[in-house]
């Protein structure tokens, strides 16, 4: 049974929809991120659960009963924000005790508590220390602590993160699943890096121009992106506009060149469609004298070291793909090099795409 | 790389001509206010004796220092919620008080008077006739610019719409919030606001006069006129009185630890 249900949202600023009749339904303790680019609705979704908005349309529901138009004040979802939020004139302690003096909790009480919940941030030596005299990610975890105090229902985290530099964001990341894992605590995270949602969700929603474009498991989305636009929020993906040439054997044609996939198996010859294959499904080698079946002729144009593997950027016949490799074996294959990209054909998904439809989304590359 | 050096020579020099302008008219001050009265000539310390002896002086000094602490109450149980009220909900009307703000600036005291007495003219004779009604009203006006700007200051030195946030998700009202959170963190801007309408009120002449209240600076006035060695002392009292008014405000304003917002706008 749901424990959060957000039904059929709607918020309007002026002209524009921040949220265009968004559903969500999560069940007791479970994790689910809003991922999506700047703009995409969804810290305003989040501000509606917490209260702090209202919606235009709509309805909100925890643990059964509708808390629409409940103050925030008496909600009892814990927050953390995006900005450092501690109180700067309390200590940390008396920030995570804040919330329990507010409920009239005895002193021993939260004398307990508050010890606790700095001890499983890990900063119980820390506990009479000044905001001012903690580093950014001291603050987060002291913010988490304070807003597990209450024993919320919901626990809301807006990009809680996103100031931190990125080991730190790491190490807190885990933490945060840990610690709600721990809890047993309902869970809804804001984030627009798409590597923290996948690492620590059981559920992620991909937002877009205030509707939710997919909802599924972290695999899932990454795996089988049901619109042009998750394909390209998550992880990154080559993407060839492509028109079914023979349903029955899996053809299409792309830019002149035809090519087998697996998926376009039982398409309607002349649809539109969206290849997608993931840079790591692709197989470069150096190019030969005889044309290779399914694959493209091209020209590494840029190597990006990324660690253990390599990026290589392709171009060829008019397209512009992307491979991942092992750095050793990207060795053998350096700028300006001839190469031969293999399209697998199992490997590559496919979209349909409106015959006359728009063209593709496009992202600011800062979002993605 | 260039190391850093003390101060140099000129900025010795900066801080001697400062400290001569700024004390040299005290000390000659102080030395008029030990003349003898009968011959003229030092040294004597009769004028302050006169002083501190004298019940007009006490009474005088009585009225304006609770004309004061009136004034600092009402502006900032007026202005602390008003200004955090702008910041959250209305920053459009920020530039609006802003601009208001500058208006007694602008307007000179004695046209002010001239307006406020015939506007509360007809009031109940417990707000008109008495300085604990009309004058605060008027000084409340007078001091607006400096609560107005200095609360402004600390306002924007914090994040009101996080901590305000913060606080409401975890249960606090409206009121606990403005007094255990926002508060705290904007209290050096707060004493700021104080000591300027301490130092206004302390020092405001023409409002009082043209209204025939008789404050402080009244007392100054009319010492000034009548006897020249002991309002040499007076000046140099009142001038302690004042930084001592402003002494004891920040001394029973600070608290441990935290970071305590700005003082006057400076984090």
């Amino acid at each position: 049974m749901a424990y959060l249900e957000l039904q059929n949202l709607h918020r309007d600023f002026g002209t524009v929809k921040a949220l265009n009749g968004i559903d969500i339904s999560l069940g007791e303790g479970e994790f689910l991120s809003l991922l999506g680019p700047s703009g995409c609705g969804k810290t305003t979704a989040l501000r509606l659960v917490a209260g702090f908005d209202r919606p235009n349309r709509g309805s909100i529901v925890v643990d059964g009963k509708d808390v629409t138009n409940v103050a925030p004040s008496k909600r009892d979802m814990g927050m953390v924000f995006q900005a450092y939020s501690l109180f700067p004139n309390m200590t940390a302690r008396q920030n995570v005790e804040f919330g329990l003096r507010i409920r009239g909790r005895d002193k021993a009480d939260r004398g307990k508590r508050v010890g606790d919940l700095l001890e499983l941030v890990g900063l119980g030596h820390a506990a009479d220390r000044y905001p001012h005299q903690l580093s950014g990610g001291m603050q987060q975890r002291v913010a988490l602590a304070r807003a597990l105090a209450i024993e919320p229902r919901v626990l809301l985290l807006d990009e809680p993160l996103s100031a931190l530099d990125a080991k730190v964001r790491v190490q807190l990341r885990e933490e945060i699943r840990r610690i709600q894992l721990e809890l047993g605590i309902t869970t809804l995270y804001v984030t627009h890096d798409q590597e923290e949602a996948l690492a620590v969700s059981d559920h992620v929603a991909v937002m877009y121009g205030g509707v939710i474009e997919q909802m599924g498991a972290p695999a899932e989305m990454y795996t089988a992106p049901a619109t042009p636009f998750v394909a390209e929020f998550i992880g990154t993906m080559n993407r060839l506009e492509a028109t079914v040439t023979d349903g029955s054997q899996g053809d299409v044609e792309h830019a002149g060149m035809r090519l087998r996939v697996d998926a376009a198996r039982g398409r309607r010859n002349g649809e539109r469609v969206l290849v997608l294959i993931r840079p790591e499904s692709l197989e470069l080698e150096a190019a030969t004298n005889g044309a290779a079946p399914n694959a493209f002729a091209g020209e590494v144009l840029t190597q990006t070291f990324l660690g253990p593997v390599t990026r290589l950027k392709v171009s060829g016949s008019g397209t512009n793909l992307i491979a991942d490799m092992s750095t050793a074996r990207a060795a053998a294959l350096p700028v300006g090099a001839r190469v031969i990209a293999k399209i697998p054909s199992e490997g590559a998904k496919l979209l349909s795409l409106p015959d006359d439809g728009p063209g593709l989304p496009v992202l600011d590359p800062d979002d993605q | 790389m260039r190391l850093r050096r003390g101060p140099t020579l000129s900025a010795y020099v900066w801080l001697t001509v400062a400290g001569i302008y700024f004390l040299l008219p005290l000390f000659a001050t102080f030395l008029f206010s030990l003349n003898k009265n009968s011959t003229g000539k030092c040294c004597t310390v009769a004028s302050y004796t006169w002083v501190i002896h004298n019940g007009d002086f006490w009474h005088t000094l009585k009225i304006s220092l609770l004309l004061a602490v009136e004034t600092i109450v009402v502006s900032l149980l007026l202005f602390v919620p008003t200004i955090y009220w702008v910041h959250l909900k209305l920053p459009r009307l920020r530039p609006v008080i802003a601009f208001l703000a500058l208006i007694p600036f602008v307007v000179p005291p004695i046209i002010m008077v001239i307006g406020l007495l015939k506007v509360y003219k007809g009031s109940p004779d417990w707000f008109y006739a008495k300085p604990w009604g009309f004058l605060v009203a008027s000084y409340v006006i007078l001091a607006f610019p400096y609560t107005f700007f200095s609360l402004d200051a600390g306002f924007r030195s914090i994040d009101v719409h996080t901590l305000t946030e913060a606080s409401q998700s975890l249960g606090a009202s409206w009121g606990t919030t403005l007094f255990k959170v926002i508060l705290p963190n904007i209290r050096a801007a707060a004493l700021s606001a104080a000591f300027l309408t301490l130092a206004v009120v302390l020092g405001e002449f023409t409002i009082a006069n043209l209204s025939a209240f008789h404050t402080f600076p009244l007392f100054l006035q009319y010492v000034n006129e009548t006897q020249a060695y002991p309002a040499a002392a007076l000046t140099l009292m009142s001038f302690g009185l004042t930084w001592g008014a402003m002494l004891s405000l920040l001394l029973v304003g600070r608290k441990r630890g935290g970071s305590g917002g700005v003082f006057g706008g400076a984090r």
